[in-house]
């Protein structure tokens, strides 16, 4: 086994050092009733070439990103990643490294997560950001969480423009409990949460740009729930968008929760992604995640390391500020080395040609008869109506070889009036020729 | 108080050496924002100019400020970032309870296929059929190996896995009527994350206490038994690199008692193939795949923790999952009847299911086997080498996956288990896990994994011997102010959390805050 | 004024009917540099037993228990920016809270300096 250092000889060498008869003299804690009882009935050790193909051949009976036009998005996006993230991030010192606990031999991964830290910040216009959390939906969970410590009140409030499946997240964090309120879908952008904040409220979620692509105004949101005490806590599922829209923190936002993948990281079927979190200073002892911090060493000089842990799992057991143990480390080190080649000017350029592409999506597309957009304002992602049943047609244009966005019912499927709407999603990858071959097929399907 | 002072020390040591750090190799690299600026930029992208913008009045007046660095200047500064690291690959990384075992690269192959890191999680399944394929793949084998019903892939990482283990079983109480069950059993000896997630879920935790000999007393959880604990997690083997050798009549008095085993499944590296928790009575274990089976830290994430389940948790599995349907596979999206609902958005760390999953088949069932009894056969081996020079918490008897060691031999040296674990970073060596499990004093916790070899074990253990001599031998300073070759000496913990410094800021904005 | 122990570790030093409570120096300096005090706001009731506040260090969070059933009167806002000084005056400056003692009962079932001196022998 090409993996396993060690000769049968030197198994048996190291065993009459501890003095052990066999390799089962080690295992006698086992009860004897469940110690190699039983035939796996699994396949033996199998040599690279031949794992290869196999996991080839699987890969192989997938649609790519890159088979043919796309338009999937919906809280994943497709974006390029530079050749230089992915090479980077594949050094073995990056890879292969543990979480940074010893800072004296771990600089390069804590001053990457300094780095990853100010670059949130600024996206977001907060004062703080922590290491990454898992993805943005249980980021969501734990902001949640967060404002109800920091509030001590409990209700919580989410827009009917929150991804649903980050909606459905919370839900199973708090489950369900009486407090928690989930407006229901508003693909139209209708904002109706203002008039849901009260004394008991400890925060409003809100989405922007929403899930239906739809652009939210944030300072009304952030003036009205601090108006009754309450915090804002702001979703952003497309981090590109931030390159041209206003910063959550120069707007009011309290708590900033984003997914990361868009910069840096591969769509991976869904995983694994970052969570980006930030907030206000004040806010930092009840942020859940790792954070790190600048300090120096026994000489003076400029450090890093791992800080404020008190507020984590491994410290306080029962009292954590949550449960998680992890960040999502290399997805963030690819979201920084990504963010760093980007610098202002590439980051904005990126976003300013998502929008272009997608007013030229959403140009085209009402054209289309049986289409109607129904956003007036959006960034890279819109929804529309067709006339036909949103499931079906998808299907139908999958096999004309296009991947046309998300028919809104697969995440909504017990409410019959998102039946025929449609999200679509345009980024730099998507070409004049994509949306021209989209709207074709659309046009000869709803003819 | 509470005095929890087992925590290490935190101060810098002794100074009055001279900084080795900044040397011809290891250059200290300034930050991001101090080499590169707003104009620099690492990516060619057209200067697109949009006549009718849709952003509706919420463009940005806040400027980024986000430094930029072209291909070149990037390379440098991430490679030589980088070299600040240890890492697997660069030496022994023997940190008890995190198995920081040997990533192979063909999974970093494999997981770069188009067919699997160019797919989008919610585009048609018809579409990505050979992803489902490949998530029942994974399953079958962890379902295996385990002897258990149902897996539970979607967890972003073990504490996560743990999360919905025990919503699992708390939704399995709720529809059976047994909502008032509000506390759970945890051994003292339990990783942070067990009373953690516990008392998220709004369960009392009640700490079942260690024998001397470090493993459970089935007696004593009996006698925490009752009709409101609703379940026991037991790390198994557990955190002292113990099996624990009741399991299966605590598992038996559990259930008896109408509750539930949650497993820690943090340590099956020790047992893959060799014991299948399911035989033991468990009822949910979470498996780490960055542990087990192999896909890499990363330093610090991400992570992947499925869940498998028994029969009586089955049905409350969450959304989503694969199941075969009339026109191949499908992916189950909603919750149906009492199922839990959704964790995570999507489908989880399919990157590392493709990673693990490429790890199984290169092993096969018999170099799973034969991993688990290697990595048990090495920190056998440490143990044994090593025991005349070190003190044993838990008696002469066989360890698992890991050689636990307490500050006993130290005493009298004025060395701490903290100073010593910093020497051996002089060594070459990533330090040992310290001050874990808390029920040792001075926990020197050492997991070498399968895929150290004999020579690398060797060498390890002659260092450990050297220091520990030279320790008893009086020469503390070695200690004490070590590390003296690492790229940085010890650093003021003390000072980052007091005054905490967490972003960079201008300097200019430095003075400006100052005034 | 008499100055009294809990076996965790806290002392409280009786003035009149108020307590003032603080962690005694040999748990400051069993715990290292504290970073942070979680103080108790004023006017919080506690029984005896509870917890008021929160030490932390940089690698420990410690509670500190109520030794005595009262109200919370006042609280060292000194302790925000300077933690520190339950390190370098854990019992003049570095005092936690001040409690309205409710029970003046509970302070003779606590320990007096020598017998808390041999507990931490």
């Amino acid at each position: 086994m090409r993996y396993l250092p060690h000769s049968d000889h030197e198994r048996a060498e190291m065993l009459g050092v501890i003095g052990a008869p066999n390799i089962d003299a080690l295992f006698s804690a086992v009860p004897s009733s469940a110690l190699r009882t039983f035939d796996l009935g699994l396949p033996a050790h199998s040599p690279e070439f031949l794992v290869e193909a196999h996991m080839r051949a699987l890969a192989g009976k997938n649609h790519a990103g890159a088979d043919g036009p796309f338009f999937v998005g919906a809280g994943a996006y497709r974006h390029h990643v530079p050749a230089t993230v992915d090479h980077l991030i594949q050094r073995s010192e990056w890879l292969t490294a543990y979480t940074p606990y010893q800072p004296e031999i771990s600089q390069g991964t804590l001053q990457m997560l300094f780095e990853f830290q100010t670059q949130v910040a600024k996206l977001t216009g907060m004062d703080v950001a922590n290491a990454s959390l898992y993805d943005g939906s249980t980021g969501t969970a734990e902001a949640v969480l967060m404002a109800r410590r920091l509030t001590r009140r409990n209700k919580i409030v989410l827009s009917g423009g929150l991804h649903p499946h980050y909606r459905d997240v919370v839900r199973a964090y708090l489950k369900d409990d009486a407090d928690l309120e989930c407006l229901s879908a508003s693909p139209e952008g209708q904002g109706d949460i203002l008039d849901h904040i009260d004394e008991q409220t400890a925060a409003i979620v809100v989405q922007t740009p929403d899930f239906y692509g739809h652009l939210r105004n944030i300072k009304t949101a952030a003036d009205a729930a601090h108006a009754k005490g309450a915090l804002l806590i702001v979703v952003i599922t497309e981090v590109v968008s931030l390159g041209l829209l206003e910063a959550p923190g120069a707007l009011g936002a309290d708590i900033v929760v984003a997914e990361g993948q868009s910069i840096g990281n591969a769509l991976n079927f869904g995983g694994p992604y970052l969570g980006l979190m930030a907030t206000r200073k004040e806010f930092i002892r009840q942020m859940p995640g790792r954070l790190c911090g600048e300090t120096v060493d026994a000489e003076g000089q400029r450090g890093f390391v791992l800080t404020l842990s008190t507020r984590e799992q491994h410290i306080r057991r029962e009292k954590a500020t949550s449960n998680i143990c992890t960040n999502s480390g290399l997805c963030a080190l690819a979201f920084s080395i990504h963010m760093g080649l980007l610098g202002e000017a590439g980051f904005t350029r990126l976003a300013r040609l998502n929008h272009a592409n997608a007013c030229k999506l959403a140009d085209a597309l009402a054209a289309v008869p049986g289409v109607t957009v129904l956003n007036t304002t959006f960034f890279n992602e819109m929804t529309i109506r067709t006339s036909q049943p949103a499931a079906a047609l998808i299907e139908r244009l999958a096999k004309r070889g296009i991947l046309a966005g998300v028919p809104v019912s697969r995440l909504e499927p017990t409410d019959p009036s998102v039946a025929n709407l449609i999200v679509l999603a345009a980024t730099e990858l998507t070409t004049d020729a994509d949306i021209a071959a989209l709207c074709a097929a659309l046009s000869e399907e709803l003819q | 108080m509470s005095m929890n002072n087992q925590g290490r020390p935190t101060g810098t040591g002794t100074s009055g050496f001279a900084s080795t750090s900044g040397s011809a190799l290891l250059p200290n690299e300034p930050l991001l924002f101090e080499i590169g600026d707003t104009e620099h930029s690492g990516v060619d992208l057209p200067d697109v100019s949009i006549s009718g913008s849709r952003l509706g009045g919420f463009e940005r007046k806040m400027p980024l400020d986000l430094a930029g660095l072209t291909e070149p200047e990037a390379m440098r500064h991430y490679v030589r970032l980088s070299r600040l690291n240890h890492s697997i690959d660069s030496g022994m990384y023997p940190l008890g309870s995190c198995t920081m075992k040997h990533n192979p690269r063909l999974n970093e192959k494999v997981a770069r296929l188009p067919g699997f890191a160019d797919i989008h999680p919610l585009q048609p399944v018809s579409t990505v059929q050979g992803a489902l394929e490949l998530m029942n793949q994974l399953s079958h084998w962890l379902m295996t190996l385990t002897n258990t019903a149902a897996v539970a892939l979607t967890p972003k990482a073990g504490a996560h896995g743990e999360l919905l283990g025990m919503m699992a079983i708390k939704a399995a109480q709720d529809a059976a009527g047994q909502g008032h069950r509000k506390i759970v059993l945890v051994p003292e000896s339990a990783h942070g994350t067990n009373p953690a997630t516990a008392a998220f879920l709004g369960y009392s935790v009640k700490p079942i206490p260690a024998r001397e000999d470090g493993t459970v007393d089935v007696q004593a959880v009996r006698d925490a038994l009752s009709p409101d604990v609703a379940a026991i997690m037991l790390t198994n083997p557990n955190t002292c690199g113990l099996f624990e050798p009741q399991v299966i009549e605590i598992a038996e008095a559990v259930h008896a008692a109408g509750a539930f085993f949650y497993c820690d499944g943090a340590n099956f590296n020790a047992i893959m193939g060799v014991v299948r928790p399911g035989d033991l009575g468990i009822d949910a274990m979470h498996i780490n795949l960055h542990k087990t089976f192999s896909t890499p830290h990363g330093g610090g994430g991400p992570g992947a923790g499925p869940v498998v389940l028994s029969e009586a948790l089955a049905p409350f599995a969450p959304v989503p999952f694969v199941r075969k349907g009339s026109s191949g596979l499908e992916l189950v999206e909603h919750a149906e009847g009492e199922a839990l609902g959704r964790i995570t958005a999507f489908q989880g760390q399919m990157g590392m299911y493709v990673r693990a999953l490429t790890y199984m088949l290169s092993h096969g069932g018999d170099g799973l086997a034969q991993a688990a009894q290697d990595a048990v056969l090495n920190a056998n081996y440490i143990k044994a080498r090593l025991q005349h020079v070190f003190s044993v918490p838990f008696g002469d008897y066989p360890t698992m996956h890991e050689a636990l060691f307490d500050d006993s031999f130290l005493a009298g040296t004025g060395v701490t288990t903290l100073d010593f674990a910093k020497a051996l970073i002089d060594e070459g060596f990533h330090p040992m896990t310290m001050y874990f499990p808390l029920v040792v004093h001075g926990a020197m916790l050492i997991e070498p994994t399968e895929s150290e070899s004999k020579q690398t074990l060797d060498r390890f253990c002659d260092v450990m011997e050297e220091l520990a001599l030279d320790a008893k031998a009086g020469n503390k300073e070695r200690f004490t102010a070590a590390p003296l070759k690492a790229p940085r000496r010890r650093l003021d913990e003390t000072r980052a959390a007091r005054s905490p410094i967490l972003k960079w800021e201008r300097p200019d904005e430095t003075l400006k805050a100052a005034e | 004024m008499t100055t009294k122990f809990t076996p965790d570790h806290e002392y409280i030093r009786v003035e009149g009917s108020t307590g003032i409570v603080g962690i005694t120096p040999y748990a400051q300096e069993a715990l290292g540099d504290i970073v942070f005090v979680e103080l108790p706001s004023v006017g919080k009731v506690l029984k005896k037993g509870d917890e008021a506040a929160v030490v932390e260090s940089v690698k420990a969070a410690s509670e500190i228990y109520a030794p005595v059933s009262g109200t919370v009167t006042e609280v060292n806002d000194e302790l925000s920016g300077n933690p520190g000084l339950i390190n370098s005056d854990p019992t003049a400056g570095g005092w936690i809270y001040k409690i309205a003692i409710a029970d003046a009962g509970e302070i003779d079932g606590l320990l007096d300096s020598d017998a808390y001196a041999e507990l931490t022998l």
